[in-house]
């Protein structure tokens, strides 16, 4: 789809869990303010909190000098998990362990956590190990149900599997002289569509 | 919580797929924009008080509206961005002239935006190819005759062709016109090429 890519805004709130620690001079908003929806209420707020908070608030928030925040590793980024990555990476679901698996890993390198040379090694890998796999089967699954090749990718992986997919159906397409065979545009069809399901309804 | 007004704009943008354009969300638009407006004004007034009281326990409430107001920013701009790509595509896709359902979906500055880019369109096919200028937007596909057989799929009255003729367009019919000619049509879904 060459119209649209809609810059990358994570729809589904990324909530991790977060540890609020106090700075020297006091009041942090408590776990109230923060998920209060008018004003934030300027009260002393408990150190050491524990709450959950989307990711672009964590980071907003985020101090390296200050420790104003503290992050806790999803568990799909820390050692056990990494140990089976390293291991066989092509059995594990991705789609299951957070459907965005690349993109939340590399965001989470932003809070400094020391494992950070060992998270992104790891993310890198898996890469590496499982693209293979999804670049042969998308070459290779012509005019078939492929729901059980996607079902465990995570996003990035299925936009790459959607790209070889359109790459094989256009090369069959040439292959059949059907190449110069004048189309209706897609879109066109999809709003006469939507126009008949309007009128139904 | 804030910023979910925006987020649910970006949701219903991507809900639809295949480049449709939804209609354009004033409200929504309007109630994230009164949110920021909100937030900032709560945010002057804590700096104000923080410099002047020196209240630096202030600044943690300042850093997260401020937090939002990015966020609501960004969800904002990838909104409008996003609807821009989708209006561009209906140029290519469906030809100068949008449907009316279609119009209605855009927004005033929107449906400018889109003038906007068909006179720069135009200004640059022009340019193109010596005197005539170059269509562009023709032979999306490699041609491989001139002439091409097509078939009506619903009436859209009479056709010139260059030589003169006219063509009577009734549903159902076939003709054997030259593909310059019918592609936009094909593409509109209007007729449909044959091959034998």
């Amino acid at each position: 789809m060459w119209w649209h890519r809609c810059s990358f805004v994570p729809l589904r709130p990324v909530y991790a869990e977060f540890e609020l620690s106090l700075t020297a001079m006091g009041a942090k908003p408590s776990g109230r303010d923060v998920q209060g929806q008018s004003v934030c209420q300027r009260r002393p707020g408990s150190q050491g909190t524990k709450m959950e908070m989307p990711l672009w608030l964590a980071k907003g928030l985020y101090e390296r000098k200050r420790r104003v925040l503290s992050v806790e590793l999803p568990k799909v980024y820390r050692e056990g998990w990494r140990t089976v990555f390293g291991a066989d990476p092509i059995v594990v679901d991705l789609h299951k362990m957070g459907p965005y698996y690349y993109g939340l890993g590399s965001q989470m390198l932003h809070f400094d956590s020391p494992e950070n040379p060992e998270i992104a090694n790891t993310i890198l890998q898996t890469f590496i190990g499982r693209f293979r796999r999804t670049m042969d089967s998308s070459q290779n699954a012509y005019n078939e149900d492929t729901s059980a090749l996607v079902e465990r990718l995570d996003c990035l992986e299925r936009s790459l599997f959607k790209a070889g997919q359109s790459g094989l159906n256009s090369f069959q397409l040439w292959e059949k002289g059907r190449s110069s065979h004048l189309t209706a545009s897609s879109l066109v069809i999809n709003y006469r569509k939507r126009k008949m399901t309007d009128l139904q309804a | 919580m804030f910023c979910e007004k925006a987020v649910e704009l970006i949701r219903e943008l991507h809900q639809m797929g295949d480049g449709q354009l939804p209609a354009f969300n004033e409200d929504g638009i309007r109630q994230v924009l009164e949110e920021m407006k909100a937030l900032y004004e709560q945010n002057q007034s804590d700096v104000n008080e923080a410099k002047t009281e020196g209240k630096s326990e202030l600044i943690p409430s300042i850093k997260f509206r401020h937090s939002c107001l990015l966020r609501n920013q960004r969800c904002i701009a990838a909104y409008l961005y996003d609807r821009l790509l989708r209006i561009r595509a209906l140029r290519w896709e469906y030809g100068s002239v949008l449907p009316t359902a279609i119009r209605f979906h855009m927004c005033a500055e929107e449906m400018e935006w889109f003038n906007q880019y068909k006179k720069s369109l135009a200004t640059y096919m022009r340019s193109l190819g010596g005197e005539e200028g170059l269509d562009i937007t023709q032979d999306m596909k490699p041609p491989k005759s001139l002439y091409i057989q097509v078939r009506c799929l619903k009436d859209h009255g009479e056709f010139e062709i260059d030589d003169g003729t006219v063509i009577l367009l009734k549903k159902n019919s076939q003709h054997f016109l030259p593909r310059w000619k019918c592609e936009q049509l094909i593409r509109q879904g209007v007729l449909e090429h044959v091959i034998s």
